[in-house]
């Protein structure tokens, strides 16, 4: 695992990146790993091409039009304006056409012409028509595994076209060709079979978080617990696995239980449900995002909570406040018993799911919590905001709360924050270059090139203010800043969670 | 699957090098692959490899990182016994190149 040899983009003397000249294919040669036999026949698609791969994939593609009618509006009502051209953190990063989200699209484009719009079967050359070919298939794979479904370019997009789901269709459709990606598709099946996508059994956990435990105290004096599978508990947190994994994941993990020992509330992890994290939704497989959202419904059910609340995690937040409701009937939507069970069984008076920003943020302005901000001095901090709960969501009750809430949490337990330029936050924010799947090693040519952006932004308020502390609420930006700002000639010691500060602030009593 | 030739012995690697079985893991496996890594290995390394595999025996999965520099910390020192420290051992992550010298499968998740 010799780190991969590509030219770093160099950095530019402010925070906005420059638009790159067009080089055509200096992207092709990047290729996802392929998903093999295993992980595919669990997931239960094929695991080769096969001869009839053709078929397959017209096939599946008109039962995805049938499906998902966005799909063929987005697909349909593309003009060409240019408008999302330079928008994409991929384009800007490496400069390859096909990075463009007009021309990801038109990848697919093309060929739903060909087979599903009458104009492209009788004069396809007059309306850019094309047959499925081979090379067309493959470049799906390449390029809709250099699209992070972060939907900036939606948002300057005059029609609203969203290109995410463009790529959640085109790996859907791969997927049933028997040409899936590795790594997603062995998270999906590890997190059905073992509860995580780290696949952490039971056991590992508990070992985990009573070393945890022990380091709290150490650190601090005061016995904050880690509870795991506790029925009757008030609160059910469902967090990334690498929460309890990694750094600094980990720090933001006992930010989170050190709020609620300040709050003093029983609250729980469970086992079976020990993953936020639902990566069907970044395969466009809406069976698979409904599987593994049912983990959570059943550990709320079984451990009888009354309040579910979701770690730092970007696309699991998305899941939640997005979907949950019609997947599983956490918030109103689902109606078959089990969800109308849970229904009554969840506080009425909070909003479920909670996200633990909004959770943390209600306890500051009741004055549950007392922090003492001189100790985050070290730090002078900004905020990335993370492209699906920037884009995908909400907190809190007001509009634009996903913004505003985890800054006010920053700016009551820290004396130093400063935000990055305004076209690179807030709904304009640029992805971190490792979301939506992309966050595997043999894709770090994509995830370096593809942070650029952010890092020119970082960068600017790094020397104009002096900031060394990016904070985060997703386990995917942690895990790939930590990576990726080396190469920028950053510390990785930089990155961390925004409940990591609060942890570092909040005073304890025991 | 690729197969590459170890002190006389074909072994399963994956595209990155991991073995595919466990079982084929043995010191020589550990040196050919530290070496692949550029890792040169110290008493030290093989401390951090050591753990990982008399953990992974006991619980399925590599040690969460805060397991790890605890254990390490006991075993080495006090100094020792943090994330930096292991980087220094494994510079591409501890995480990933230490779980592949140690023969175990590469952990994946959003890590």
């Amino acid at each position: 695992m010799a780190a991969p040899q590509f030219e770093v983009p160099k950095l530019s003397d402010s925070a906005l990146t420059e638009v790159p000249e067009v080089q055509e294919g200096a992207m092709s040669h990047v290729k996802a790993f392929v998903a093999g036999q295993a992980a595919q026949e669990f997931l239960g698609y094929p695991w080769e091409l096969g001869d009839d791969w053709k078929e397959r994939v017209i096939g599946r593609m008109g039962e995805v039009l049938q499906k998902y009618r966005s799909v063929r509006v987005f697909l349909d009502a593309c003009v060409h304006c240019g408008a999302c051209t330079d928008k994409c953190h991929y384009y800007l990063g490496t400069g390859d056409a096909n990075n463009m989200p007009v021309a990801r699209q038109d990848l697919m484009r093309k060929v739903y012409r060909r087979y599903f719009t009458l104009p492209g079967k009788i004069a396809p050359w007059l309306v850019g028509a094309e047959d499925l070919t081979r090379e067309t298939l493959d470049q799906w794979f390449n390029y809709y595994h250099q699209c992070s479904e972060c939907r900036r370019c939606s948002v300057y997009c005059p029609y609203g076209i969203d290109t995410a789901e463009i790529t959640m269709a085109g790996r859907e459709i791969l997927n049933y060709a028997g040409y899936g990606q590795k790594y997603s598709n062995e998270i999906l099946a590890k997190v059905q079979k073992i509860g995580n996508n780290l696949g952490l059994p039971g056991p590992a956990l508990e070992d985990t978080l009573a070393g945890l435990e022990e380091d709290i105290e150490m650190d601090t004096g005061v016995p904050v617990k880690m509870p795991l599978d506790v029925e009757g508990a008030e609160i059910l947190l469902v967090t990334p696995s690498a929460d309890f994994f990694s750094e600094p994941h980990v720090e933001s993990l006992i930010g989170y239980a050190k709020v609620f020992h300040a709050a003093g509330v029983s609250w729980t992890l469970s086992s079976h449900a020990s993953e936020a994290g639902n990566f069907g939704l970044f395969n466009g497989s809406y069976e698979q995002m409904r599987t593994i959202a049912m983990r959570i419904r059943d550990a709320a059910l079984e451990l009888g909570v009354k309040r579910i609340v979701v770690g730092e995690c970007g696309h699991a937040w998305r899941v939640a406040y997005s979907y949950w409701n019609t997947l599983t009937g956490i918030g109103y939507g689902g109606d078959d018993p089990f969800a109308k069970q849970l229904q009554d069984q969840l506080d009425p008076r909070y909003p479920q799911p909670m996200h633990i920003c909004e959770y943390t943020w209600d306890l500051i302005q009741q004055g549950v919590l007392k922090f003492d901000k001189s100790a985050n001095d070290h730090r002078v901090i900004t905020f990335h905001d993370s492209c699906n709960v920037a884009r995908g969501s909400r907190m809190g009750k007001e509009p634009g709360g996903q913004f505003t809430i985890p800054r006010n949490i920053i700016k009551a337990v820290a004396n130093n924050f400063h935000d990055m330029a305004a076209e690179t936050i807030g709904e304009s924010t640029f992805c971190c270059g490792g979301g939506g799947g992309v966050l595997t090693d043999d894709l770090m040519e994509v995830r370096v090139k593809g942070a650029l952006p952010r890092m020119n932004a970082y960068n600017a308020v790094a020397k104009d203010q002096g900031v060394n502390f990016l904070a985060l609420i997703c386990a995917i930006c942690k895990a790939q800043f930590t990576k990726v700002l080396p190469y920028y000639g950053f510390d990785m010691g930089q990155v961390g969670g925004v409940h990591q500060l609060v942890s570092t602030a909040i005073k304890l009593e025991d | 699957m690729a197969t590459v030739n170890i002190a006389g012995k074909d072994i399963e690697v994956d595209e990155e090098g991991y073995l595919i079985n466990l079982g084929d893991w043995n010191e020589d496996v550990a040196a050919y692959l530290a070496q692949e890594e550029k890792v040169e290995m110290t008493e030290n390394h093989w401390e951090v490899v050591n753990f990982l595999r008399e953990y992974y025996s006991e619980y399925q999965i590599a040690p969460a990182i805060r397991v790890l520099t605890k254990a390490i910390a006991k075993k080495l020192g006090a100094d020792k016994g943090n994330n930096k420290y292991l980087y220094e051992l494994f510079p591409y992550g501890p995480a990933k190149q230490a779980c592949k010298i140690a023969g175990l499968p590469k952990p994946t998740g959003c890590i």
